[in-house]
């Protein structure tokens, strides 16, 4: 039933991920793509259990070390998506907005 | 903490990642929708850390403070047009991520046949993503060559990788074991995997690489997420490896290729273009600039070549310069120019060109007759007329940006060699084209000189 209902989740997840990135610009094509590409970075979570569970050597030491991969990626991408967006500005004011062609 | 309460704040922080990447899609809202998918990760790293699973603090805060300070130094000292070759890292890092949490849950206790399904699969999606992204960084930065490397019987070999990362998956299923051969054996296949699968895709393809990365990291968290019975790994999972997707189609659809095209076939290796001949028009800064200070509408069209030139700047100043002479400005951009996703919009707009200015391929193409001079920096393939006339050319029926019906067209090229992809350019002959040579940053600095005169 646990795997069933988890499948479930899974088809749904999917449907949204289509129905929320099929309208992006491609403007915003590289920030959208680290960005998703930190949320990927939700496998730190696991990392984390794993690390923390106390029940086997290897596994916290695997865990441990997915947890610093992990981290580079969930910090790394947030932060360097933030900044990416940060230069995305619109045209500033003093020059005239609607300039005449 | 108890499981239900943790799921509810899982639920909380799957919300904010959808309303995060909805954000995203929109300029004005999209540092927030990044803020607000950092904040739904924030919560769920902390509620997992009150989880009573988690016991040894010591080693994941060393582990975390590592990564975290890793990640920060590279996103904060990264140049924008290396984009790609971070973004290529930080795939790996997601994919060896985990690669390693599927590993690791084969050590917790009662696992179930269909819970070892999963961990194999987050061991083989995980190993492609982080073997993968490592050559496609190679190739990014040039650190090996960016040509597709094909050899004979590629294929075959990469079956018989396929074939035995099935025979050893299953004699892992017959015996799952924490020592088993098969699953070194599983672990390896899938990095060698991984580097086939990259090895045969050229430079001017990696944008579809790198979507796909993108979303095989996503994929493998997602079955990491089955492996360890975790929801919000799937969830998370789920929407990055549904987004990869969707951006590796839009990138196949800008090629007019399937993705099996682009996976299974070096690029160029299939057709030779028909060799056009014609005299180019060399043309000197002086009279570029005369051509341009006549011009009412100009339009840039960026490719891989501005980014090596670190031109955008000296564009975005010759940009100004016109719009101050009366000139209509704008910035037409290929969905694959450059070597990923986007990439030539985040170099503009880092040298400060506003986002409205930016306009994609459908924008510009019904307007371009009346557009008096099309600039053109450093992309060739994205403007090479030979993808509507020439159908043995290996780009027949991509779409392109018509900068050839512009009234003028410069082209900016280091010198008279064809593009990345081999292909001949019959732009370069066109009546109204004039060849301004020499490196794009130099050429533009120096029409920008003229101005000032």
């Amino acid at each position: 039933m646990e795997a069933v209902y988890l499948a479930f989740v899974l088809m749904l997840s999917i449907f949204l991920g289509f129905e929320l990135i099929s309208k992006v610009p491609a403007t915003l094509h590289t920030p959208l793509m680290s960005g998703a590409n930190a949320i990927s970075g939700i496998t730190l979570v696991g990392a984390l259990t794993s690390a923390g569970s106390g029940m086997d050597a290897v596994a916290s030491l695997l865990g441990a070390v997915a947890v610093t991969f992990a981290t580079i990626n969930v910090v790394g991408g947030y932060l360097v998506t933030n900044r990416m967006l940060g230069m995305f500005k619109k045209k500033e004011s003093p020059r005239q907005p609607e300039a005449p062609a | 903490m108890s499981q239900e309460l943790i799921n509810v704040f899982y639920i909380v922080a799957a919300a904010l990642f959808v309303f995060g990447l909805k954000q995203l899609s929109s300029p004005a809202t999209a540092v927030r929708g990044n803020l607000l998918s950092a904040v739904g990760m924030l919560i769920a790293v902390v509620v997992t850390l009150f989880s009573q699973g988690v016991l040894e603090f010591q080693w994941m805060a060393v582990a975390a403070i590592v990564g975290a300070l890793i990640g920060a130094l590279a996103a904060q000292r990264v140049a924008m047009t290396a984009m790609p070759e971070m973004v290529a890292l930080f795939n790996g890092s997601g994919g060896v991520a985990s690669l390693l949490v599927g590993w690791a849950a084969l050590y917790n206790p009662g696992n179930t046949a269909f819970i070892h399904i999963s961990i194999l699969l987050s061991i083989l999606i995980g190993g492609v993503t982080l073997a993968g992204s490592i050559i496609a960084w190679g190739k990014l930065s040039e650190v090996m060559t960016s040509r597709a490397l094909v050899f004979a019987a590629q294929r075959l070999v990469n079956a018989l990788i396929l074939i035995a990362l099935v025979v050893c998956g299953t004699l892992f299923m017959l015996a799952p074991a924490l020592d088993s051969p098969y699953l070194y054996a599983v672990i390896a296949l899938s990095l060698l995997f991984g580097v086939m699968a990259v090895i045969p895709i050229g430079g001017a393809d990696m944008p579809v690489v790198i979507s796909l990365l993108n979303s095989y990291s996503g994929l493998a968290a997602c079955a990491a997420g089955f492996a360890i019975q975790n929801n919000i790994l799937i969830v998370a999972g789920a929407l990055v490896g549904a987004a990869g997707i969707i951006l590796t189609n839009i990138m196949c659809k800008a090629m007019n290729r399937s993705l099996a095209n682009v996976l299974f076939s070096g690029f160029g290796a299939v057709k030779t273009a028909s060799k056009v001949e014609g005299e180019v028009k060399p043309i000197n800064a002086e009279d570029a600039q005369l051509i341009l200070e006549a011009a009412s509408s100009v339009a840039f069209v960026p490719g891989y070549g501005m980014a090596v030139a670190q031109a955008q700047h000296v564009v975005r100043e010759l940009g100004e310069i016109l719009e101050k002479n009366g000139a209509e400005v704008s910035y037409a951009v290929h969905p694959v120019a450059g070597r990923m996703p986007g990439h030539m919009n985040v170099l503009l707009a880092e040298a400060n060109v506003p986002y409205d200015q930016l306009v994609e391929m459908d924008d510009i193409n019904p307007r371009i007759e009346h557009i008096d001079v099309a600039v053109v920096i450093g992309a060739n393939d994205v403007v090479n007329p030979a993808a509507r006339q020439d159908e043995n050319s290996p780009i027949y029926g991509m779409p392109i940006i018509n900068v050839d019906h512009a009234r003028t067209v410069f082209v900016l090229k280091r010198s008279m060699a064809s593009g990345f992809a081999g292909v001949d350019n019959p732009l370069f002959f066109g009546a109204n084209t004039r060849m301004l040579f020499g490196d794009a940053k130099a050429s533009i600095s120096a029409v920008i000189g003229e101005f000032k005169r």
